[in-house]
């Protein structure tokens, strides 16, 4: 009889998740058609004219989905080298060492770092940093969100990459030290190619991250609305459009933000899907 | 077992938290008066609302800052008792709203131009120069015609970096509606509205994000509200105002912007004024209530509630508050058209009443 409600107490809390995901979706699809239906869901996509004038009022998205891509993949970039290092240190030069466990932490504290305080950080100390190099006159834009979006993601690209790398077969690193091969050509020719899939899992997933930051790309972009003329230039993502602009939005315009956030939200889940399915792969290899 | 136990607890809370807003909805002999919109008066709600709930305990006031739009939302929706907003109802919004609404001018504010230059301490703009300096056609802070207009100071060879309000703002309506009264360019190019399309400059959310990016960045110019740039002591440009005379943004400025004549429904701009010692880019800001306060299953309990709370402000002690925190209290010819408006609110035709 426990059991019995055990388990319907269970099915009820997962029937209660995959509702709340349907509701969401609901909501995003119904409150959006407006849009769609006036622009075409094409032409929205594509159409980099945002002008919230009422005499010309016109939106389109796609200033706002090259900006989210822009910083998103430059962030991706940048995180690569450290978080690669992170995952090599962790994962097999310092594995099980208390040293590891350390720096382990402390990457992990960076993941519990709340987005408003990085935006603090890259608004006093990194944009000052990116005036200095002349990047560009107010330092505000693409480069510094992307600098600052790389440290916020490093947590959630090394940790999984480490699992990847210290799960590689102890048999295989034997074979390639017993021909003679140095720990740098081990990890070249056996560790990374091995967990190659597992690593590109983790990447992807910290770029859903990135691509979803609101607080601190708000803070640190510039917020103009439209298409980015280079890393140097300022822009818009499309989570901060929406955090920009939804508080007095109306009629089409707030429509047109739902629909950007139901993009965002088919954005994320085809990179979740595709880390998913990556990940899947390496676990039957 | 534990487990379970927990799990059984989880809808027990939930459903605790549900019938607890609704308890503390209904039976309490408390009434309620909620409102939503603006953030720029909001300072000044938040104290004269506490006030008006200490002078008489028996009312609570709930007011959510969630800008204009939302407000005029809110009310629309009916989830509110009243909205606010720093920009009057344009014709197409009256249309939309389900009955008459009329606008209670509450206090009054400015526009600023704040701006971070070393080694300057005082600035003159007129509004055609603030127009080109915003469409992008003056780039340097040495350029000839800011030279002219400030031949004292000595300015540097730096970039502008205009500053814009990222969110639609009532702030940003009347700047842009003062440069479209001066500028015809900007009329044309520009135009008028709570967010615009703008060709120059990097964007912030809200004043606090215009001041933040203005007071740390060497060259940057951004508009503020008076209320907040007054309260944190940005410097400021002084304005030309229509008259020719420069003048810096304080309250008795601004209020002298009200000295011109009214339209009876209180929805006026006062960008340009004709008063020689006005400040020209100052504003009303407005609550928005419903003529017939007869719809849903309102009662008239709340709407008599509603009208005390529109007379505390337009009172001698709600205008004085304002006043401390840096917003411009009403003009004599403004308290009066406001009485005027309030009496006209009525349930289902018929004259509220007020018991004491």
């Amino acid at each position: 009889m426990k059991d019995k409600i055990f388990r319907f107490l269970l099915f009820f809390a997962a029937f209660l998740i995959l509702m709340l995901s349907a509701g969401i979706i609901y909501a995003l699809v119904s409150r959006s058609t407006v849009a769609f239906q006036e622009y075409g869901f094409w032409n929205f996509l594509v159409n980099p004219e945002w002008d919230p004038r009422p005499a010309t009022e016109e939106y389109g998205a796609l200033s706002f989905i090259v900006g989210t891509l822009y910083t998103a993949f430059f962030a991706l970039i940048l995180c690569v080298p450290f978080s690669l290092a992170v995952a090599l240190f962790n994962g097999e030069y310092f594995k099980g060492k208390r040293v590891s466990s350390v720096v382990r932490s402390v990457v992990d504290l960076l993941a519990g770092i709340p987005s408003i305080v990085y935006g603090l950080w890259g608004f006093y100390a990194v944009r000052p940093l990116i005036i200095e190099l002349g990047i560009n006159a107010q330092g505000f834009g693409i480069f510094l969100s992307s600098v600052v979006l790389a440290i916020m993601i490093i947590p959630y690209a090394s940790s999984l990459s480490t699992e990847f790398i210290s799960m590689v077969p102890n048999n295989l690193k034997e074979g390639a030290y017993s021909l003679g091969a140095t720990q740098m050509e081990m990890v070249q020719h056996i560790s990374l190619p091995t967990a190659t899939s597992g690593i590109i899992a983790s990447y992807i997933l910290a770029l859903g991250r990135a691509l979803g930051e609101t607080m601190a790309v708000t803070m640190l972009i510039g917020n103009t609305d439209r298409i980015p003329n280079g890393l140097r230039d300022t822009g818009n993502t499309m989570a901060s459009v929406i955090a920009n602009q939804f508080g007095e939005a109306d009629g089409i315009k707030l429509s047109s933000l739902i629909a950007i956030g139901l993009l965002l939200f088919i954005i994320t889940a085809i990179i979740n899907l595709v880390a998913k399915l990556v990940m899947k792969r390496v676990a039957r290899a | 077992m534990r487990i379970l136990y927990l799990f059984l607890l989880a809808p027990l809370l939930f459903y605790s938290c549900i019938s607890g807003t609704t308890n503390t909805g209904s039976s309490s002999s408390r009434s309620i008066i909620s409102g939503a919109g603006a953030t720029f008066p909001y300072p000044y709600y938040n104290i004269v609302f506490r006030d008006f709930m200490r002078s008489n305990e028996s009312y609570t006031v709930n007011y959510g800052a969630i800008g204009s739009g939302g407000g005029i939302r809110s009310l629309r929706d009916h989830s509110v008792d009243f909205g606010a907003s720093d920009a009057f109802l344009n014709e197409r919004e009256l249309e939309s709203m389900k009955g008459e609404v009329i606008h209670i001018a509450t206090c009054m504010g400015g526009v600023v131009m704040a701006y971070t230059l070393e080694g300057v301490d005082s600035l003159k703009l007129t509004g055609p120069l603030i127009s080109d300096i915003y469409l992008g056609k003056i780039k340097k802070w040495n350029d000839n015609r800011l030279v002219e207009e400030n031949p004292n100071v000595k300015l540097p060879d730096l970039d502008i970096t205009p500053v814009y309000r990222s969110d639609g703002s009532g702030t940003t309506f009347n700047f842009s509606e003062y440069l479209s009264v001066v500028s015809k360019e900007w009329n044309d190019i520009m135009g008028v509205g709570k967010s615009l399309k703008w060709p120059a400059g990097i964007a912030a959310k809200g004043n606090p994000g215009v001041a933040g990016i203005v007071q740390q960045t060497e060259g940057a110019i951004g508009y503020i509200g008076s209320e907040y740039a007054l309260t944190l002591r940005l410097p400021t440009a002084k304005l030309k105002n229509k008259a020719g005379n420069y003048v810096d943004a304080t309250l008795e400025t601004i209020s002298a912007a009200a000295n011109v004549s009214l339209p009876d429904d209180m929805r006026a701009t006062i960008t340009n004024s004709d008063d020689p010692n006005a400040y020209p880019i100052s504003l009303f800001t407005w609550l928005l209530v419903y003529k017939d306060q007869q719809y849903d299953k309102r009662e008239i309990d709340e709407a008599e509630d509603l009208i005390k709370l529109l007379n505390y402000i337009i009172s001698p002690e709600g205008q004085k508050v304002a006043a401390q925190i840096n917003y411009a209290p009403l003009s004599e010819q403004a308290l009066e058209k406001n009485r005027k408006l309030i009496e006209q609110i009525n349930y289902n035709g018929d004259a509220i009443t007020l018991s004491k």
